[in-house]
């Protein structure tokens, strides 16, 4: 039932990008969202779709994993350039059929969006697919310690997230077995109408979130009496260095956002 | 009727890498009115073959038939399941009601009772437990005690009558009064419903004292099937399988590797005493 759900998207490897410093590269995930923002002519888009399938190559990750984290989008990419291609009503008319009509800038307006966002989901797909959560939530902290100083929880808001995935799993196994308890109890949890079907789930959630406070409890205790008692003071079983590679990186997407401002300005137009 | 299994295979999560087959072809009948035991460590596949038994998951291939319900097939099953209510491991995962009764009542309201013939029901499933209903019928689930939480769940079984009850692991996580309490719960129960007891466990004393045929499951294989006696006159095998044998079968095996002529069929600390009190009023 739920057990086949996998969870987390990370595929173990050692690439260059999976050696990178989580630090880098949540920074240069920044960076990349905003070379894309920074295209302004679709024939840019070139370089950008270069890019991202480089170090999807680079990673050793097949490049059907982008088509993957695309997957979720399969309706909303779509609907964007449906209603970019039909709503803009500026340029030269090219089509035009019954009461719908198609002019030049929609269909480059349509594209551009459709572009923005497919390479933007599947380049930060990258980020996801060759972190772990542990390292990725590691970075995160790390990058957000300065904060401490106007006294934003750091380190804890990385103890939640850690513990929040790490016990994501185990919900869903117990959620599963609830599930059946229930099921041999004779609920019902497919027929009826929404109402019906949501108020099934009753006796689910119940022992669901009284066992997920009695865990947090335990876990609570468990932390404690090893001496656990927040981010000051604590060291890391890993510590992050900026390496050589790191520095490759940088420079990579450096390169790509000024490869980017450049052609935005000087390719020329070929485009009609 | 009985429960007929036949080659029964149960394959999780097929065609990924993580493939995991849990039961492999396991031929078994179960009679009505017997008390079976099925015993083998962790991972042996044991809980997810009962689970086959009320149609809570669906064979890969084989087939699982309930008094003549093929449990395979969507209407049959239905029907098959109402025949065989299952224990789980852990009442937390069960209880949920606001007070024990209308807990223990809610299996019997999901069969289609009136609201009032549910109660009288959960009332006399928790007279049949040892919950007395003056005392907790109004009570929370959650603030029962450990033993008392397993007593309300078996309840909530018990109420909705079945004819084959399959209890997993009943007795995990109890004192030795509250295991003792469980088994004896169960045994009244069967002398009392004449119900069919199907109990997965891996305590071997537990199973050695009650039940009347035992299956041995082996790495996802039904390792075999005999009687109390036939199963831990092999205690030798049981040990080498890293299952236990009940305490008192190892200590006949180990007076027996030492010399001392222990009969094979004593596993039990009653019979061990009848044979040593007969054998130092001998000597």
């Amino acid at each position: 039932m739920l057990k086949d759900i996998t969870l987390g998207q990370y595929v173990p490897g050692d690439s260059v990008l999976h050696r990178l410093d989580p630090r880098t590269k949540i920074l240069l995930m920044i960076a990349y969202i905003v070379a894309v923002f920074l295209v302004k002519r679709v024939e840019v888009f070139f370089v950008v779709i270069l890019f991202t399938v480089g170090v999807t190559l680079l990673s050793r990750m097949k490049l059907s994993y982008l088509v993957k984290a695309l997957k979720p989008m399969k309706l909303l990419l779509p609907l964007m350039f449906l209603m970019n291609l039909f709503l803009i009503k500026t340029g030269r008319l090219v089509f035009e059929w019954w009461i719908f009509k198609i002019y030049t800038d929609g269909v480059k307006n349509a594209v551009f969006i459709v572009l923005r966002l497919a390479t933007l989901v599947a380049g930060t797909s990258l980020l996801t697919l060759t972190t772990t959560p542990i390292a990725l939530t590691d970075g995160l902290e790390k990058l957000l310690t300065p904060l401490k100083i106007i006294k934003f929880p750091a380190h804890e808001l990385a103890m939640m997230i850690t513990i929040a995935l790490r016990f994501i799993p185990t919900l869903i196994e117990e959620a599963d077995k609830i599930m059946k308890a229930q099921l041999a109890r004779g609920a019902d949890f497919e027929s009826g109408n929404v109402l019906k079907r949501a108020k099934a789930l009753v006796p689910v959630l119940i022992p669901l979130f009284v066992n997920s406070f009695r865990r947090a409890d335990e876990l609570a205790m468990a932390m404690e009496s090893r001496c656990y008692h927040g981010g000051d003071g604590r060291t890391k079983m890993r510590v992050y260095a900026f390496k050589l590679i790191d520095l490759y990186a940088v420079i990579a997407v450096a390169l790509l956002i000024a490869a980017v401002v450049l052609l935005n300005r000087f390719l020329p137009t070929f485009l009609p | 009727m009985p429960i007929i299994i036949e080659k029964l295979t149960h394959t999780y999560m097929p065609n990924t890498i993580s493939r995991h087959i849990a039961v492999d072809s396991v031929d078994l009948t179960i009679n009505e009115g017997e008390f079976f035991g099925i015993i083998g460590h962790t991972g042996s596949g044991k809980s997810t073959l009962i689970q086959h038994l009320n149609g809570l998951i669906q064979p890969t291939s084989g087939r699982v038939i309930v008094d003549g319900y093929d449990m395979s097939d969507k209407k049959q099953r239905v029907k098959g399941r109402a025949l065989v209510g299952m224990v789980f491991q852990y009442p937390d995962y069960q209880l949920f009601d606001s007070t024990v009764l209308d807990d223990v009542a809610f299996g019997p309201k999901n069969m289609g009772l009136s609201v009032e013939e549910a109660k009288t029901r959960a009332e006399e499933a928790m007279r049949t437990v040892g919950l007395d209903p003056e005392q907790f019928a109004e009570k929370s689930p959650f603030e029962l005690s450990g033993g008392e939480k397993r007593r309300a769940a078996l309840a909530g079984i018990i109420a909705m009558r079945p004819k084959y009850l399959v209890l997993d692991e009943p007795m995990a996580g109890l004192d030795p009064s509250g295991r003792r309490g469980v088994l004896e719960t169960i045994s009244a129960l069967r002398k009392e419903l004449g119900c069919t007891v199907i109990m997965v466990s891996h305590s071997m004393e537990d199973v050695a004292r009650s039940a009347e045929r035992i299956a041995v499951m082996n790495d996802s294989k039904l390792y075999m099937t005999g009687t109390p006696d036939e199963i831990f006159s092999k205690t030798k095998e049981l040990i080498e399988l890293g299952l236990d044998a009940p305490q008192t079968a190892r200590l006949a095996q180990l007076l027996r590797e030492r010399g001392v002529p222990v009969p094979e069929d004593i596993y039990t600390n009653e019979r061990f005493t009848e044979w040593f009190r007969g054998r130092m009023s001998n000597a």
